[in-house]
């Protein structure tokens, strides 16, 4: 065989690979790589969503990290939500999961009772919460209250709003609580006995065979977890908005965040910038912290589980 | 050409491509000069989405095509600002020629962006004179920093409603005027059960629906931003003076804690259970709109309305409130300028069209020789609101470039007020104004 014949055969397979790529090579540069570059050009331009953009340097970013007064409060609640919103869901998932995989009758009743509340549309879901936590009128606080226990301020105070949104995130745990089923009834039955056999008590067999055999799905649940909790808008903006009683008149501005700003996250700062100040530069500063974020929190999740996976073996 | 070459030329095309496609995504002007006086189509995008209001806007539209018979209207209403804004900077042939939008807070950047015409030279070609057209704040709030890009369609008018039944067993005999009148009112109006209300004179708070700063500052003569467009408010005394007074009244009903509390048993600001149709709170600062709404849900005592009061040391100018309302203008990507041009004059100049859509819709007139028009039906009591209209000593908000950024900021600083995170309020003022420049700045 010749070269010659040897080069097109390769020049043929490359493009029959391509050809085979192509649906997802488009939908990557139409949906991510297009997008990302763009985010990045605006960042460095004036840019407001009508006129031209303009080069602007390094303004839009001094103007986000030392000017915006609501950068850092976004910033710090999206945190919180992270370690402690993700946490809670994860636990409770595997807590659910754990119990139902246990249980030998009723366990569709519970199953479906728990999977319920994952079906219910944010917006229904979070008014249906803020209605029942209101401080004056909600059932919940009436009885906290006829118990003798505190009665909290829960949207409506900054300490309880972000809390509040954790019941609501936990109270919807439903997509978890299956994953991990799939996951806990997947773990060869032979280990337990083993470990069994071997006279391990069940916090052990939880510890050294769960666990070790559910990792990776651990693993998915937070990551998944932790992007989800980067994108949180819906929830936060209702809760804010109802609970605030601002449901903005003609010409009147509404800002998120209430209370105090204590449920403002980064998606919401996203559109404050972009659709309500149109500043689109600054926007997508804010949308590459995210995107920075998202990746930083990913890579230390997956070395880490490596490196236990290394330190296992 | 060398493999390198090849990636810089691919380089250069990529980033061409990107600078293209981002400047395609601007709305710039087309300079058309269409002729009004042929047959024609325009896209008119408005917000309103009650059957009523649909209504009374789809018979104005009626009204014009009668006057205009060549020219044909095609409405699409419940546009929402974001929507809005896409199609102003797409453009094309489905865009809007002629939009009106609830959010005048939006006026700065669509005139400072030219998404919207400059409407100076149509007005100039008809011989319309913005001043003895429009009511001075409505003239305000359609221009930006030299240039009018829009014009005020219909308007709202913010008053004070009173319970007459409450005032009669208080042995009140008239509304309050200023403010401290109106925080004696509101102490004699209140009656506490346990640690809530059986009835609140009056709901201090910011989030108590229309009780916003801005809205407050009506009863003020505020100046938000100097001549050189700088933030003002650290400087004009009104805005310590307001912050000051609300606070007071916070503290002298109860304290924030306890009336945030109670306004948690509120019902929905546009439902039937608000607080003052249901007697829970006896006076309330709203907007003219209320009125009807109050009516309709039959309440069980009479509804007084008055202007909303004035400072202390501003007695004199009683009878003036906040102004705000509905813009209309003709985006720049429109083909159909002319023509667009006579549906905006039709809608915003025409004593009979203007009147004929407040009437339909009960907002206040937008026009001065509407709102004198013996065609005008309203309740008697609907009077106070065209009273503040036609007062040259009513204010609003200034457009910004940024939208309503700054007021946010105010907003905000009123919060951290009212709940006692801020003590120093000069201090407060002095760090919002720079926040307010810093954006601004900015957004230049």
């Amino acid at each position: 065989m010749t070269t010659y014949t040897l080069r097109a055969k390769r020049r043929r397979s490359a493009l029959r690979t391509a050809a085979f790529m192509s649906p997802w090579l488009i939908g990557f540069c139409v949906f991510f790589a297009y997008p990302l570059i763009s985010t990045v050009y605006f960042s460095f331009t004036s840019y407001d969503g009508f006129t031209a953009p303009e080069f602007s340097g390094l303004k839009n970013w001094s103007f986000v990290f030392n000017d915006y007064p609501l950068f850092w409060p976004a910033l710090r609640n999206t945190l919180w939500l992270v370690v402690v919103m993700v946490t809670c869901r994860v636990v409770f998932g595997l807590g659910v999961g754990l119990l139902i995989t246990k249980i030998k009758t009723g366990a569709g009743v519970f199953r479906t009772l728990f999977y319920l509340p994952y079906l219910a549309p944010p917006v229904a879901a979070t008014l249906g919460f803020v209605f029942l936590l209101n401080p004056g009128t909600g059932p919940v606080n009436s009885i906290l209250g006829e118990i003798g226990l505190p009665t909290p301020g829960w949207f409506t105070d900054a300490a309880w709003s972000k809390p509040a949104l954790t019941a609501l995130a936990v109270w919807g745990v439903g997509d978890l609580m299956v994953i991990f089923m799939a996951a806990l009834l997947d773990v060869p039955k032979e280990q337990y006995e083993a470990a069994e056999l071997d006279g391990a008590t069940a916090f052990q067999r939880f510890r050294f065979v769960t666990l070790p055999n559910i990792s990776p799905i651990i693993l998915f649940a937070v990551v998944t977890g932790i992007i989800q909790t980067m994108q949180y808008y819906t929830q936060p903006f209702v809760a804010g908005k109802v609970a605030s009683g601002v449901m903005g008149g003609s010409g009147q501005q509404f800002e998120p965040g209430y209370p105090d700003k204590s449920t403002l996250t980064l998606p919401q700062v996203v559109y404050n910038l972009g659709f309500q100040r149109f500043d689109y530069g600054s926007a997508c500063v804010v949308a590459l912290v995210l995107f920075v974020l998202a990746m930083a929190f990913t890579a230390l999740l997956m070395r880490r589980r490596s490196g236990l996976i290394q330190a296992g073996e | 050409m060398s493999g390198n070459r090849r990636k810089t030329a691919a380089a250069l095309a990529a980033t061409a491509a990107i600078s293209l496609l981002a400047s395609a995504c601007t709305g710039q002007s087309n300079g058309a000069s269409d002729d009004p006086s042929k047959e024609t189509t325009i896209n008119f995008w408005h917000g309103w989405n009650s059957p009523n209001e649909v209504q009374g806007i789809q018979a104005t539209v009626d009204a014009f095509e009668k006057a205009h018979p060549n020219i044909h209207v095609k409405v699409i209403g419940d546009m929402t600002d974001d929507k809005v804004n896409q199609a102003l900077r797409a453009g094309g042939s489905n865009a809007p020629d002629v939009v009106s939008s609830f959010t005048t807070n939006n006026v700065g950047k669509f005139c400072s962006s030219k998404a919207f015409l400059d409407l100076d030279p149509f007005l100039k070609k008809d011989g319309i004179d913005p001043d003895k057209t429009f009511p001075k704040a409505m003239n305000e709030y359609t221009q930006f920093d030299g240039v009018r890009c829009t014009l005020p369609l219909l308007g709202d008018a913010y008053g004070l409603y009173y319970n007459k039944d409450a005032f009669e067993k208080a042995g009140i005999k008239r509304p309050p005027q200023t403010w401290s009148e109106l925080a004696a009112t509101a102490k004699r109006l209140t009656k506490t059960k346990g640690d809530s209300y059986e009835q609140l004179g009056f709901m201090p708070n910011y989030h108590g629906y229309e009780t916003t700063t801005e809205h407050y500052l009506g009863g003020w003569d505020p100046k938000y931003f100097d001549a050189d467009g700088k933030s003002n408010i650290a400087e004009d005394p009104s805005f310590a003076a307001m912050l000051k007074t609300q606070k007071k009244l916070v503290d002298d009903l109860g304290g924030y804690e306890k009336l945030e509390k109670y306004r948690t048993s509120f019902g929905d600001e546009w439902g039937a259970k608000h607080p003052f149709h249901t007697g829970q709170v006896a006076m309330q600062l709203d907007g003219e709109w209320r009125l009807g709404m109050a009516e309709e849900t039959k309440p069980k005592f009479e509804i007084g309305v008055a202007p909303m009061p004035v400072a202390d040391d501003e007695a004199d100018t009683y009878g003036k409130g906040y102004l705000t309302g509905t813009i209309a203008g003709i985006a720049a990507t429109s083909k159909k300028q002319n023509a667009a041009w006579e549906l905006v004059k039709f809608m915003t100049t025409d004593t009979d069209a203007v009147v004929n859509f407040a009437n339909a819709i009960h907002n206040v007139p937008s026009t001065l020789a509407a709102l004198k028009s013996p065609k005008l039906k309203y309740d008697p009591r609907f009077k106070t609101f065209l009273d503040i209209a036609a007062d040259p000593k009513s204010t609003t908000t200034p457009p910004s470039v940024n939208g309503g950024a700054y007021l946010v900021s105010l907003q905000n600083l009123g919060f951290d007020i009212e709940k006692g995170k801020q003590k120093d309020i000069e201090a407060g003022l002095e760090k919002t104004a720079k926040e307010i420049d810093a954006a601004i700045a900015q957004a230049k």
